[in-house]
């Protein structure tokens, strides 16, 4: 049996350094509780070396140079302590939640995946690492040794079998975190350290100090072991960042859309998954003019923000933070959320990365992924309504047709097999239809005017009637012609063959395309 | 004197070595992959649309262009490469309904609906620097010639070199030819006699959906205005079963018919 316990030391501090990599090298200070009585909870190394220290306000804090202060964040601890789970997940499918900032992992059987345990340890080190954060972990076979150790010594431990006690015995007994009560009785006893506390005899102990006491000692001796309760692994992942002060601008917007977007790509990957789809919630800031407009509704009662959404849907999973961010920045760009950003939340839904094998023979096609990029871009040129596969209606109605949306079949049907074709003549819409004057003789067009310019029919075809949709409000009936016209030389409007239309509704000639 | 140019030869080649290998060597450019393009006296001519390369048409209103437009599309989408296209419409003109009568498998096509030059280029360019495409045609037909012209060449020169080494062909139709020398190939169409059944009932009848003509099609003839693959042909083989004097290639359009070989057109209902 091996067990690897992964502890983060200082976890307040770097559940919020885990979004601000920057504070890692300032001096800082984590708030919490309700103003004016915000009180230091939480400080890093920097910040002790200048004097600060917990209970210590806020303004003493302050007082300090280069200090930064950040207020303690719940959510933030929540999504870096699911950070860690997704970290131990990567490694081992049995994990044990025991803390916050504490994770007991089973690591037996995993030699022939990851080597030894000492392997097994610096993966699960650089994992955490890559989620932002730094961590200490210890391997032993007694999971609560393991779990005691990475609280007490930084960086990687790693305990033969048998050795526990060596480990343990300097360790003072604070590290088994005993109850005040039981705490002031080993210190009255002389009890400090947990060799002394192991050569203690059980019965004497379990008659002053009961069965806690008797536990704690099977602790110190390095004994104490327990099936793990199992972590049921997460299938949502959640970043979010709050801002001190709101954003109006796309560029600062998407340096933090990019980090949050790493993170989450990270944690995706950590399990083997990638990214199909990411929903951003923005929590905007009301605008100034609404806030000084008091109405006797508003007086009194805290005006709620309002929030902006963003959905990105994949048509391939993808764990390319550079290319969501892309996305993300297109979709912005074509609409923004209109009022500056407070907050933002991140949520992935994890999809089975593709695995697609190119064929030697394949057709030439875009990468499913690329064509995303390429197609969010030519949208924020000419908009997304303009863009995609034509969709023939199941109408006679002319020129009628949707645009669905363009995407690459993975498994193309058999293209068809055509013998001989004849070479079609293939016709031009006027969108919209241009309004044309005809004299008609006889009941044929023999002049037309398009555009301005008078021309000659020199032969006409028709009249074709088409009507339908009698049933609904948008009927048509029109009558149809083929006309060869023949403009003044020079003219704009060139000599060609054109299909002028008589609407009997509106009765108007239009001219609604030409053949070419 | 023979002493004298062999000294001359070594000098340059040794002042040239490590930035040119055999400079005395004529290299000859590989020919250019050419697909058919779907009209089978055209293809034979000119070898078929070059992959990698710029293929320019143009001709005014009614010469075919749009016609060899969807020939090529459904020759890249249908048959068996069944390639992935993209249009580029500047003026919104394709007719979906003609296209796909024509073998055009429109899932298989990406339609970019612009409304201005700037626009169709600007679409064009992210098509090509995304790569992937079979086919990407700019259609300029219905753009006044007069501001196609003002494109700068440098804007053809980078369109062809995007597309240089790989395997996707560009094709432009425009009133005016434009590309210039940055085109592989360029044709020229002009509509010749226009066919019309029952010319002589010109007048209608008293029935009115009665046709009294019919548009049965046109000739177009296309002359070949430059083609690298097939000047290069004649010049090194000099043994080109092409007669060098065919530059000119009449082919006929017919007009629509009823094809029963082809599938029921799929139709989707109105999302509204």
């Amino acid at each position: 049996m091996a067990f690897a316990a992964i502890f983060v030391p200082n976890f307040i501090f770097q559940s919020i350094a885990r979004s601000e990599p920057e504070l890692r090298i300032q001096p800082v200070a984590i708030i919490e509780g309700s103003p004016p009585t915000y009180q230091v909870t939480a400080y890093n190394r920097l910040a002790q070396i200048l004097g600060v220290n917990s209970g210590m306000t806020k303004a003493s804090a302050e007082q300090f140079a280069g200090v930064q202060i950040r207020h303690r964040s719940s959510a933030q601890e929540n999504i870096a302590h699911m950070a860690l789970l997704d970290a131990a997940w990567s490694v081992s499918s049995r994990v044990e939640d025991a803390a916050p900032d504490t994770l007991l992992t089973d690591i037996d059987g995993l030699a022939r995946l990851y080597g030894s345990e000492e392997e097994i340890a610096r993966r699960l080190l650089s994992r955490v690492s890559e989620l932002g954060m730094d961590a200490n972990v210890a391997v032993s076979a007694n999971v609560e040794t393991a779990r005691i150790l990475a609280r007490a010594v930084s960086g990687l431990t790693i305990v033969s079998p048998g050795q526990e006690w060596r480990f343990l015995e300097t360790l003072p007994v604070a590290m088994l975190a005993p109850s005040p009560q039981l705490a002031e009785i080993f210190q009255r006893w002389g009890v400090t350290n947990c060799k002394s506390l192991a050569s203690l005899p059980v019965l004497a102990l379990s008659e002053r100090a009961g069965q806690e006491g008797v536990r704690l000692r099977t602790l110190a001796s390095g004994r104490g072991n327990r099936p793990l309760l199992i972590a049921q692994p997460a299938d949502s992942f959640l970043e979010f960042f709050e801002l001190d002060d709101a954003i109006d601008n796309l560029e600062p917007l998407s340096f933090l859309l990019g980090r949050l977007l790493q993170q989450l790509c990270a944690r995706v990957s950590a399990r083997a998954l990638s990214v199909g789809r990411v929903q951003v919630d923005f929590a905007l800031e009301e605008a100034f003019e609404s806030t000084i407009v008091p109405s006797r509704e508003s007086r009194g009662a805290r005006p709620s923000p309002k929030t902006f959404s963003c959905t990105l849907q994949l048509p391939v999973a993808s764990s390319d933070a550079t290319l969501l961010l892309k996305l993300l920045r297109l979709r912005l760009q074509s609409r923004p959320p209109g009022a500056p950003v407070r907050k933002i939340s991140m949520r992935a839904e994890p999809a089975r990365s593709r695995a697609v094998q190119s064929g030697l023979f394949a057709p030439v096609s875009p990468d499913p992924q690329k064509l995303e990029l390429t197609l969010a871009r030519i949208a924020a040129v000419v908009g997304q309504s303009n863009l995609g596969s034509p969709q023939l209606l199941d109408t006679q109605r002319p020129d009628a047709f949707h645009m669905g949306k363009f995407s690459v079949a993975v498994s193309a049907s058999p293209p068809l097999q055509e013998a001989s074709r004849a070479t079609q003549t293939a016709f031009r819409v006027f969108r919209p239809p241009l309004p044309a004057w005809v004299q008609v003789q006889r009941n044929v067009p023999v002049r037309v005017a398009l555009q301005g310019t008078l021309g000659t029919v020199v032969h006409a075809s028709g009249p074709w009637r088409t009507s339908g949709d009698w049933w609904e409000e948008r009927s048509w009936q029109e009558d149809a012609w083929d006309l060869e016209i023949q403009f003044p030389v020079g003219s704009e409007t060139p000599q060609a063959l054109y299909r002028i239309c008589y609407d009997l509704l509106l009765e108007k000639w239009w001219a609604r395309g030409v053949y070419d | 004197m023979h002493s004298k140019s062999a000294a001359l030869r070594l000098h340059v080649e040794s002042t040239l070595v490590g930035r040119m290998a055999s400079p005395f060597r004529l290299t000859q450019n590989e020919l250019p992959i050419t697909v058919p393009a779907g009209i089978p006296l055209l293809d034979q001519v000119t070898g078929g649309l070059p992959r990698g390369g710029l293929t320019e048409l143009y001709g005014p209103a009614s010469s075919g262009k749009t016609s060899f437009l969807q020939s090529a599309l459904a020759t890249r989408t249908r048959t068996a490469s069944a390639e992935v296209c993209a249009l580029v419409d500047a003026q919104d003109s394709f007719d979906p309904a003609c296209a796909q009568s024509a073998g055009v498998a429109l899932k298989q096509l990406l339609w970019i609906r612009c409304r201005t030059l700037d626009n169709a280029f600007r679409s064009v360019d992210v098509l090509l620097n995304g790569g992937g495409f079979g086919m990407v045609a700019l259609d300029l037909s219905d753009t006044p010639a007069r501001l196609v012209r003002q494109i700068p060449l440098n804007v053809w020169f980078r369109l062809r070199r995007t597309i240089e080494n790989t395997s996707t062909i560009l094709l432009v139709l425009s009133r005016e030819s434009n590309a210039k020398t940055c085109a592989s190939l360029v044709l020229r169409l002009e509509r010749e006699t226009v066919a019309w059944s029952l010319r002589h009932s010109l007048r209608a009848s008293g029935i009115l959906h009665t046709p009294a003509c019919l548009l049965d099609g046109w000739t177009t003839a296309t002359e070949i205005i430059r083609s690298s693959s097939r000047r290069r042909k004649l010049h090194f083989l000099n043994q080109s079963t092409i007669p060098e004097d065919q530059d000119h290639v009449r082919f006929t359009l017919r007009s629509k018919e009823i094809h029963s070989h082809l599938p029921d057109q799929e139709r989707v209902k109105d999302p509204g």
